[in-house]
């Protein structure tokens, strides 16, 4: 019964999101919306094995333009959520932390 | 459970557990910065992981990918300034929802056309590409409104509700005959598909530039179901999680934020299917 262990583990981790979420300040809900792009490009994961499994090039040439714009969508995420967030460094130990 | 196995499964339970730490670290600012590396560092885990799996065979088509992929992605990240953030949180959903929809598109055409697919593979397919395929054009033409590539005010016309619910009732239709039989008819996947896409067009098209960021959030939603989904099809625990996630966030979001504008949320969604929206 692997689709009810899938189901039990989507339900859960559901709640989870749900009770971090409400916690997060509305000063940060911009970078959360760009943290929760990038982490919504984990479909990487799957794009990965359609490009390098033997399933013909069809798949395989799908599966490359997959990585590619899951891989924009990752790279481009994560930097621009640091960028944001390096702004709510704040003032009295600006100096200290690492660039 | 062979070695290899075993070092996949707990490089995804590292990474589940590094998403919701970050995501965690952003409740409280002096630590958002360094919990999101930490999310980094899953994301990168689940790609290592990945490699190594026995499935993955050449790196051809993947190197080329992930090089590409850097190459157009790393200076969106650096260069776009920050008063084009919605639009480039728009763009970069587009990106992740592209993906998604792919791999459920080859994942159904590798399957002999649907003909090698159970029923619940099929029902988790049909909800990625549906939500992929809407999240694809949804986000472009949020993107297009907000770079100002399209109109940004709500553009309607008589009848749009009509249209938008029969279209979405037709996919709805086709996705309950592929469930009850998934091989039988692989046009009518790829039709579904297509109403996907252009049902985002419609899902949009009527929204105005100021409610875009709760329907960008939305979006978000959107794309984290369908990457749960494609965890569903392809029995993969990292996808789900991070999926829900996102799916939890982005609904939540998208939530307080229409009430911080003193819009319902319904009406941020349906207000303007046929209606003009508030003065606001």
């Amino acid at each position: 019964m692997l689709e009810l262990i899938q189901i039990y583990v989507f339900v859960l981790a559901g709640f989870v999101g749900f009770f971090v979420i409400t916690r997060v300040p509305a000063l940060l809900h911009t970078p959360l919306m760009s943290a929760t792009n990038a982490i919504s490009a984990i479909s990487l994961v799957g794009s990965l094995v359609m490009a390098g499994a033997e399933r013909g090039l069809l798949a395989n040439v799908l599966g490359f333009v997959a990585v590619t714009s899951a891989t924009i969508n990752v790279v481009g995420g994560f930097i621009i959520t640091d960028r944001m967030l390096k702004m709510f460094k704040r003032a009295d130990r600006a100096g200290g932390q690492k660039k | 459970m062979s070695p290899r196995t075993l070092f996949i499964e707990a490089a995804y339970l590292a990474a589940s557990v590094l998403f919701i730490l970050g995501l965690r670290s952003l409740t409280i600012p002096d630590k958002a910065r360094r919990g999101m590396q930490l999310a980094a560092v899953g994301m990168l885990l689940a790609i290592v992981g990945t490699l190594v799996h026995h499935d993955v065979v050449h790196y051809g088509w993947i190197l080329a990918g992930l090089a590409l992929g850097s190459a157009i992605g790393y200076p969106l990240g650096v260069y776009v300034p920050m008063t084009a953030m919605p639009q480039r949180i728009a763009i970069s959903h587009m990106f992740g929802a592209v993906a998604a929809t792919l791999v459920g598109v080859a994942e159904y055409w590798h399957l002999g056309n649907g003909a090698q697919v159970g029923r619940g593979t099929m029902a988790a397919l049909g909800f990625e590409v549906l939500f992929g395929a809407l999240t694809i054009t949804g986000s472009f033409m949020a993107f297009g409104k907000l770079q100002e590539l399209l109109p940004s005010r709500p553009v309607t016309f008589p009848g749009q509700n009509v249209v938008s619910l029969l279209m979405f009732a037709a996919a709805l239709g086709l996705f309950g005959w592929l469930i009850h039989d998934p091989g039988a008819h692989p046009a009518a996947f790829y039709a579904m598909v297509g109403l996907g896409l252009l049902f985002g067009v419609s899902l949009v098209l009527p929204i105005g530039g100021a409610d875009m960021p709760v329907v960008i959030s939305l979006l978000n939603s959107y794309a984290g179901l369908a990457s749960s989904a494609t965890g569903f099809a392809i029995g993969n625990n990292v996808l789900i999680i991070a999926g829900a996630l996102d799916g939890a966030s982005g609904f939540i979001l998208s939530i307080i934020m229409s009430r911080a504008m003193n819009r319902s949320f319904t009406n941020v969604l349906f207000g303007a299917f046929g209606s003009a929206p508030a003065a606001s």
